[in-house]
């Protein structure tokens, strides 16, 4: 992870840590934290909190989102203090903007265009929202720019020694955000044998052409989850209200949990219990034949 | 609130289900009067049938025994955009009386006073979906006459109607408050009272709005919920409590 972060994340970059709820790779936002980048361009439909987390540790000069909250629990209160106190800029979208902006991207088109913001205040509040008239049917249509990461980290559940990646449960935004970018991490809870990839290509979301390194890294998504691996830690979520609101708890969980270990190996040890409370049931699916 | 939520929704619709009290009112109407309910989670899960309370629109609960997981592309795309979504579920931090939606900003957007989450999915599912139900807990702060913000679009937005704008989908066609339901009127636009719940007076109402609330007549009064909703709800859907209030 730390050469990874080292040799594709720099300061000034656009960077994706995709997931949408799922796979959001906690891990590499916290050695990012760890090497003390800055500038950071960070987008994500939800920043959640591992942007917050970045936020707060001074990575992050601006933020693309479509929605800052830390649902059932209350607020992204970093990000909060830093938009009310004018100290981080925003381009702010919505869900369909944002994913229209990065299929856009993996299309190598200038932009994404929807039905979208029309009644809304939106646009006023960013230039960057567009307009297009259909050359067909003379429909008036939002356009929204393609967005193409400097770097873009998938977690996925696994992948081979190239990089093909293997998602199930949500996908987010992984592929889109991956074919967009410039870059491109993949980050697994294990690493895999070829064989395996290739024994279920439907399952394959992020091909090895296009990944840039492959990091194994168990448990790398907590808080947040790996379908199969573990559940979300939705106590931590919560727990995450009172941290977020107050800012010198903030910075103690940063020397704590990002700061205070060299790795998420070291993050785990610091969290005695979690693994077992955790790790994920069994609801396996049945195989499907893919002879001819 | 979560009940009259639930009795809006007939059996065999597809809804798009929002964080927090959507989710709980889709899951009654689930084990009540709309089995065949199709739940859509805008993080890409169809057909989801959570064996617990999902926390988040993301949780894993939803994907396991779920009919499809898609991509949030093919959800905005080829559900939403698509017209597919029969019904979407929407809650605000402030509603105004032409049922625009704010979940932006509280003050000015350059320095809010208050940073809100943003849209989500909430602009276009209130463009797309074919009808949306608001959900919202009464007050005149959260009621102002004019929103903030126009996040998701109700029924006016300076001056100018949803056919005007080209929304293909109808719009807010109730806004459920903890209080009573307020409906659009079809001339103007404007919310009205049309349905009071057991034991709320006209006046609590129009107290906990910020514009002069007319009333449709004759008025309605809700049924209160029934035993059975009231046990499902709390002893099986949310019995830790994360979204009801009693």
């Amino acid at each position: 992870m730390h050469d990874a972060i080292a040799a594709f994340v720099h300061d000034g970059d656009t960077v994706v840590i995709e997931g949408f709820t799922h796979l959001i790779c906690f891990a590499a936002g916290h050695e990012i934290i760890r090497q003390r980048r800055r500038d950071l361009t960070l987008a994500r439909l939800t920043p959640d909190l591992i942007y917050d987390q970045m936020i707060a540790a001074g990575c992050a000069r601006k933020l693309v989102f479509s929605w800052a909250g830390n649902p059932g629990a209350g607020s992204l209160h970093a990000f909060r203090r830093a938009v009310e106190q004018g100290a981080i800029e925003i381009e702010e979208y919505s869900h369909f903007g944002m994913v229209a902006r990065l299929a856009a991207a993996a299309a190598r088109l200038p932009f994404g265009t929807l039905r979208d913001y029309m009644g809304t205040d939106l646009p006023a509040a960013n230039p960057a929202i567009r307009t297009v008239t259909c050359p067909y049917t003379g429909e008036i249509l939002a356009t929204v720019p393609a967005l193409h990461p400097d770097v873009t980290i998938v977690h996925a559940q696994r992948a081979d020694a190239e990089g093909n990646a293997q998602i199930w449960g949500l996908l987010g935004v992984q592929k889109e955000a991956a074919f967009a970018a410039r870059h491109v991490i993949v980050v697994v809870e294990e690493l895999v044998d070829a064989a395996v990839i290739r024994a279920d290509p439907n399952r394959t979301i992020v091909p090895g052409l296009i990944v840039d390194a492959v990091v194994v890294e168990p448990w790398g998504a907590h808080p947040s989850y790996a379908q199969g691996y573990y559940d979300r830690d939705n106590d931590f979520y919560v727990a995450w209200e009172p941290i977020s609101r107050e800012p010198a708890a903030l910075a103690r969980y940063l020397d704590e949990f990002v700061y205070g270990v060299p790795d998420r190996a070291g993050y785990l040890g610091a969290h005695p219990g979690l693994v077992d409370r955790l790790r994920a049931g069994e609801r396996w699916a049945a195989g499907v034949n893919y002879g001819y | 609130m979560a009940v009259a939520a639930a009795r809006e929704l007939r059996d065999g619709e597809v809804v798009f289900v929002g964080i927090g009290l959507p989710n709980l009112a889709c899951n009654l109407a689930r084990a009540t009067h709309a089995p065949n309910l199709v739940l859509v989670y805008e993080s890409g899960a169809i057909g989801a049938v959570p064996e617990r309370l999902p926390v988040s629109i993301g949780d894993p609960a939803l994907v396991t025994g779920s009919l499809m997981v898609s991509s949030m592309a093919d959800v905005f795309q080829c559900l939403l955009q698509n017209g597919r979504i029969e019904v979407g579920f929407l809650g605000a931090a402030q509603v105004d009386r032409y049922a625009n939606l704010n979940t932006t900003v509280i003050g000015d957007y350059d320095r809010p006073r208050v940073r809100l989450p943003g849209s989500g999915g909430a602009a276009e599912i209130a463009i797309h979906a074919r009808r949306t139900i608001v959900v919202a807990t009464l007050g005149p702060r959260a009621f102002p006459a004019a929103v903030d913000f126009v996040t998701s679009p109700g029924h006016r937005y300076r001056g100018q109607s949803r056919r005007t704008l080209r929304m293909p989908g109808a719009g807010p066609v109730k806004v459920i408050t903890d209080r009573a339901i307020l409906e659009p009127d079809a001339e103007s636009g404007e919310l009205v009272l049309t349905t009071l719940y057991p034991g709320v007076t006209v006046d609590t109402v129009q107290h906990g709005v910020g514009w002069p609330l007319a009333i449709r007549t004759p008025l309605a009064r809700a049924e209160p919920p029934t035993a059975r909703e009231l046990d499902l709800l709390r002893h099986t859907l949310d019995p830790r409590k994360l979204y009801l209030k009693d």
